[in-house]
C-alpha cells in the first residue's frame, strides 16, 4: 500500500510545481462525476419523491407517498386508467347492467340498490403464494366497517349492505344505493390469511397491530409486481420483483423509492446519479421543473401533465362584500390569469374556467369565462354600489372601504408569488387586498376546516376523473359545530340548484343525461362563483432519457401503477 | 460532589416533570387535531367519521385525563403508540436518535477539535493577523445560512466532483463502514462549520478574558513556562463559560439539526420531532421534545461535573 504523500511547504514550491497543481485541480474540478451506479446496472431504478410513507396500511390514512408506493404492489379491483375511463384493474371483466352483471335491487326500506359482481383474476396470488380471493374481499369489507378498525372513510364500506361469496374469484357486492359509478370498487384488498387473526384478536389496536406496520416485507401483503423487501424508515424503501405477480413482468428487477424532502436537494442527488428520476407525482414544483429543463434539458426528459388538482380561491360568502355575486365576477374579471400561467408556469399550467378539468369527459366547453377586462370589472363594482374612492380605493355609500384578506399556505412560493400579482391586479380595480399567509398545518388543520377564515383563501382540491361536487358545493357539506367540521364546503355556498343538481347526477346512470347534468352544474358554478378558479397544476416528470413507458395520468391513480411498462431503453 | 450531581439529578427530574405536561398542553392547544387534518385530505370521511376518530383516538376527552393517562402509562414504560407511525413511539424513536447521537457527536467532536485550538492561539495573539484571519473564518461560519452551505457542498462534492455521496446515512442496500462515513462527511462538515465559528468566539473571548487575570502573571513571575501557564492554568479556567455553552446547546443541537437533516434526507431526531409536530402525532413530538429536553438537562448535570474537575475550589465547595 503507498503512503500518503506529504505536501511540501508551500514556500518551497516552484512556479512550475504551482502549475502542476492548478493542471491538477482543473483536471479535477473538471472530472466527470462519480459513475453513476443506479443508471449504469439499468436492472434497478431509484426513484426519488419528497415524502416518506408514515404507513404502508392501505385503508389507514391518506397520503399521496403512501398511495405511490403501494400502487407498484397492490392493485385496486377497479381504477381509472391513462385516458380516465374505469376499468378493472384486479378484476376481468367491468360489471355493468348491459353486460348482466349488475342489476338493481330492492332494499328493505323500499329503496333501490345495486348488486354488482366482480370476478377477481384467476391468477392474482399473494407474494406468500396464497391465491386472492373473495374472502380478502369480505375480510376487507368487514374490517374496514368495523367502528375501532381506525380506517378513515368508513363511508366506502358502510355503503356495502353485504357481499356474496359465489366461489374463491367471483362475488357480489351490495350496495345500498345505485350511483352512476355503481361499478367502481376502488378499494384496496387485504390479505386475509394475514390480518383476519391480527384484527379479530383486538378490533380497537389492528391500526398498531397489522403486518403492513410490524412486518412491511412480509410477501404476503402484496401481489403487484413488485413486492416491498426492504423499509428503512425516513430514508427509502426497497421493491423487488414478485414472482406470483400474473401480468407483464417488470423489466426492473429492484425499484427503489427514495425520500428526499428538499426539492433542491431531490435535484443535487439526481443530477450525482444517486436517484434516477423524480416522479412527478411527489416531485419538483413547476418552476423548479421548468428551470431545470432549461439547465439540463439535454441530459434529462421532463414531462408535463396537467391533472385534476385545481388551484382556485375560496370565498367567504358571509363576508359583506363577497357576499355579492357581482363582486365576485368583477374580482374574476380583475384578474389576468392567463399572463400568471403565461409567465410564472410558461404556459404549463391550463387556466381553469370551472372545477372541472378540460380532460374530464364532463367538461362542458361553453362554460361563462372571465377574460382580463379591469373595464368591466369596474362597472361591475359600480353597480353592486362600490365606488371609486379616494386613494383609488372603492367604498360603498356608508363609506366602507373595500378590503379582503388573501391568505395561502406560507412557504409555498408559487402560491405566494401568485397571491402578490393578485393582490396588485386587484388594486389596478379598487380592491384592497391583504396577504395573510398561515404554515400549512393551521391552515388546514383549523382555519379552513373550521371555517376561521374572513375573506378568501389560495389553495387546491385534488379530486377524481367525475368526481361529484358532494363534499365540496353541496349545502349539507358546510361544516358547522354539529356536525364535527366534517364536510368541506367552506365558502358556506348554499344553493337548491345546486344541490339538486348533485343529487341528480349521482341517480343519473344515463351517460347523456347526466352530461347535461354537468353542463348545468358547471355554468351555475362559473355564474355563481363561490370559489374563484384559477388553473390546474401540472406535474413535472423529470426523466433520464433512457427511462421510456412512464405515463403520467393527471388523477388519483399515480404512474406507478403502470410499473410493469417501464424499461429503459438501449 | 457525587451528593451534589444527585441532588441535581433530582431537580431534573422534577423539571422534566413540570416540562412534560407543559409540552403536552401546548401540543394539545395547537390549532386542529389529528382528524381536522384527516378531515382535510379525504373527502370521503363524514361527520360520523370525525366523531368515531375522535373517540378511537381519545380525542373527545379533556386535555388534563389524556395527560394523566399518558403519564401513568409512560412510568410503567409505555410511551404509547405512533399515530403517524402506527408503531411504539420508543420503537420509532430508536433509529433517528441513533443517527442523530452519531451526527451530533462527529459534528461536536469536529468543531471542538478545530474551534479550541484556533480560538485559544487567536486569544494569544490578539489583533495579529492570525488572530484577523481566525475571527473572519469564525464569523464566515456563523453568519453562512446552514441550508445553503449544506446545498452548496452537496453541489461541489456530489454533483460537480462525484466524491460524496449527497445524502441519506448509507447506501440502498447496506454497505460498510466506510460508506457509513462517507454520508457522515457532508452533513458533519454543515453543522461543523456554525458551530466552529461560535466555539472560536466563545474560546477566543474567554482565553483573553483568563489570560488578563493576576494570577497568570503571578505564575509567569514565579518561572513558569508560558505554555504550561497557558495550558494548566488559562485553559482550564477559559474552558468554563465554553462548558456552560456546550451543556445549553446539547438539547438545541438535538432537535436543531432540522435543516440538515432535511439537506441530506438523513433520518434524524430534528425531523422526527418536526413532522411529529406538523403531524399532530402527540405522542412521538411530546417524547421527542422530553428527550431533547432530558439531554439539555444532562448537559447541565455534566457541565457541573466539568466544573469541579476544572476548578478545584468549584469542587471543595
Amino acid at each position: 500500500m503507498a503512503a500518503p504523500t506529504q505536501p511540501e511547504p508551500a514556500a518551497m514550491r516552484t512556479p512550475r510545481q504551482w502549475l502542476a497543481l492548478l493542471a491538477l485541480a482543473v483536471a479535477v474540478l473538471g472530472a466527470p462525476p462519480v459513475a453513476e451506479p443506479a443508471a449504469a446496472a439499468r436492472d434497478r431504478l431509484v426513484i426519488g419523491i419528497t415524502q416518506f410513507p408514515s404507513t404502508l396500511h392501505p385503508a389507514i390514512d391518506s397520503m399521496m407517498a403512501k398511495t405511490y408506493v403501494l400502487r407498484m404492489a397492490l392493485r385496486p379491483v377497479t381504477a381509472f386508467d391513462h385516458d380516465w375511463k374505469l376499468v378493472c384493474v384486479l378484476c376481468t371483466e367491468l360489471p355493468s347492467f348491459e353486460n348482466g352483471m349488475a342489476e338493481i335491487e330492492a332494499l328493505p326500506d323500499g329503496g333501490e340498490g345495486a348488486a354488482v359482481t366482480y370476478r377477481l383474476h384467476p391468477e392474482a396470488t399473494w407474494g406468500d403464494g396464497t391465491p386472492v380471493t373473495s374472502a380478502d374481499v369480505v375480510f376487507t369489507w368487514e374490517a374496514g366497517r368495523h367502528p375501532q378498525s381506525g380506517f378513515a372513510a368508513m363511508e366506502t364500506y358502510n355503503r356495502i349492505t353485504g357481499i356474496d361469496v359465489l366461489d374463491d374469484k367471483t362475488f357480489t357486492v351490495h350496495f345500498d344505493r345505485v350511483t352512476f359509478d355503481y361499478n367502481a370498487f376502488g378499494i384496496d384488498l387485504l390479505p386475509a390469511h394475514i390480518e383476519r387473526e391480527r384484527f379479530e384478536a383486538d378490533p380497537a389496536a389492528y391500526r398498531n397491530r397489522t403486518a403492513y406496520v410490524t412486518e412491511p416485507d412480509h410477501p404476503g401483503l402484496y401481489f403487484g409486481p413488485y413486492r416491498i423487501v426492504e423499509v428503512a424508515s425516513g430514508s427509502h424503501l426497497v421493491l423487488r420483483r414478485n414472482p406470483t405477480w400474473y401480468g407483464p413482468e417488470p423489466a426492473f428487477e429492484t425499484v427503489v423509492v427514495r425520500a428526499v424532502e428538499n426539492t433542491s436537494a431531490l435535484e443535487a442527488n439526481l443530477l450525482s446519479g444517486q436517484i434516477d428520476y423524480i416522479a412527478g407525482e411527489l416531485g419538483l414544483s413547476i418552476d423548479q421543473a421548468l428551470a431545470f429543463e432549461r439547465r439540463h434539458g439535454d441530459r434529462f426528459r421532463v414531462e408535463y401533465k396537467p391533472g385534476l388538482i385545481y388551484e382556485h380561491i375560496d370565498l367567504d360568502l358571509g363576508h359583506p362584500a363577497l357576499a355579492d355575486a357581482r363582486v365576485r365576477q368583477a374580482l374574476m374579471h380583475g384578474m389576468d390569469r392567463e399572463t400568471i400561467s403565461r409567465q410564472l408556469f410558461d404556459g404549463r399550467q391550463p387556466v381553469a374556467h370551472s372545477n372541472v378539468n378540460p380532460l374530464d369527459w364532463v367538461h362542458a366547453e361553453d362554460v361563462p369565462t372571465y377574460a382580463h377586462d379591469p373595464a368591466r370589472a369596474a362597472a361591475l363594482l359600480d353597480e353592486a354600489g362600490w365606488r371609486m374612492g379616494a386613494g383609488g380605493l372603492r367604498r360603498d355609500a356608508a363609506g366602507t372601504p373595500l378590503r379582503v384578506t388573501l391568505m395561502t399556505t406560507a412557504g409555498n412560493r408559487i402560491r405566494e408569488l401568485v397571491a402578490q400579482v393578485l393582490q396588485s391586479q386587484w388594486r389596478a380595480i379598487g380592491v384592497e387586498v391583504r396577504v395573510v399567509n398561515q404554515p400549512p398545518r393551521v391552515l388546514f388543520g383549523d382555519t379552513l376546516t373550521r371555517r376561521r377564515f374572513d375573506g378568501m383563501v389560495m389553495f387546491a382540491w385534488i379530486s377524481s376523473p367525475e368526481a361529484v361536487p358532494r363534499t365540496t358545493l353541496h349545502s349539507e357539506s358546510i361544516p358547522t359545530p354539529e356536525n364535527g367540521w366534517a364536510g368541506q364546503n367552506y365558502t358556506g355556498y348554499a344553493s337548491a340548484d345546486m344541490d339538486a343538481l348533485i343529487d341528480a347526477i349521482e341517480r343519473e346512470l344515463d351517460r347523456d343525461k347526466r352530461a347535461a347534468l354537468w353542463r348545468r352544474l358547471q355554468h351555475l358554478y362559473a355564474t355563481d362563483l363561490p370559489a374563484l378558479p384559477l388553473y390546474f397544476r401540472a406535474d413535472a416528470f423529470v426523466m433520464p432519457a433512457w427511462l421510456k413507458g412512464v405515463r403520467p395520468t393527471g388523477h388519483q391513480y399515480p404512474s406507478s401503477m403502470w410499473v410493469e411498462e417501464w424499461r429503459a431503453a438501449e | 460532589m457525587l451528593r451534589h450531581v444527585l441532588h441535581r439529578l433530582a431537580q431534573s427530574a422534577v423539571v422534566l416533570l413540570v416540562m412534560s405536561f407543559v409540552v403536552y398542553a401546548l401540543l394539545g392547544l395547537m390549532p386542529g387535531d389529528p382528524v381536522d387534518l384527516m378531515l382535510a385530505a379525504m373527502p370521503d370521511v363524514t361527520a360520523e367519521d370525525a366523531r368515531r376518530l375522535r373517540r378511537l383516538y381519545g380525542l373527545d376527552r379533556p386535555l388534563l385525563e389524556r395527560y394523566a393517562n399518558w403519564l401513568v402509562a409512560a412510568v410503567q414504560g409505555d410511551l404509547g403508540f405512533s399515530r403517524l407511525h402506527g408503531r411504539p413511539v420508543a420503537e420509532v424513536l430508536w433509529q433517528p436518535l441513533g443517527n442523530t447521537v452519531l451526527l451530533l457527536s462527529v459534528s461536536l467532536a469536529v468543531a471542538l477539535a478545530v474551534a479550541l485550538p484556533l480560538g485559544m492561539l487567536a486569544a494569544l495573539r490578539p489583533r495579529s493577523g492570525f488572530d484577523y484571519a481566525v475571527n473572519l473564518l469564525a464569523f464566515a461560519g456563523i453568519s453562512m445560512p446552514v441550508f445553503w452551505l449544506g446545498l452548496m457542498l452537496m453541489t461541489l462534492f456530489s454533483v460537480i466532483l462525484g466524491w460524496l455521496p449527497a445524502g441519506g446515512v448509507a447506501p440502498i442496500g447496506g454497505g460498510g463502514l466506510g460508506d457509513r462515513l462517507s454520508h457522515l462527511v457532508l452533513p458533519v462538515a454543515t453543522l461543523s462549520v456554525a458551530a466552529i465559528g461560535q466555539h472560536i468566539r466563545y474560546m477566543r473571548g474567554a482565553m483573553i478574558e483568563t489570560l488578563r487575570h493576576d494570577w497568570i502573571r503571578t505564575a509567569r513571575a514565579k518561572g513558569a513556562g508560558w505554555g504550561r501557564v497557558v495550558l494548566r492554568h488559562g485553559l482550564r479556567n477559559a474552558m468554563i463559560p465554553v462548558v456552560t455553552i456546550l451543556a445549553l446547546d446539547l438539547g438545541t443541537l438535538f432537535s436543531g439539526a432540522l435543516i440538515t437533516e432535511t439537506v441530506f434526507a438523513y433520518p434524524g431526531m430534528g425531523k422526527l420531532i418536526y413532522d411529529a409536530v406538523m403531524g399532530n402525532d402527540y405522542n412521538l413530538a411530546l417524547v421527542g421534545l422530553l428527550l431533547a429536553t432530558a439531554l439539555t438537562l444532562l448537559g447541565n448535570v455534566l457541565a457541573d461535573v466539568a466544573y469541579g474537575w476544572l476548578d478545584p475550589r468549584i469542587r471543595q465547595r
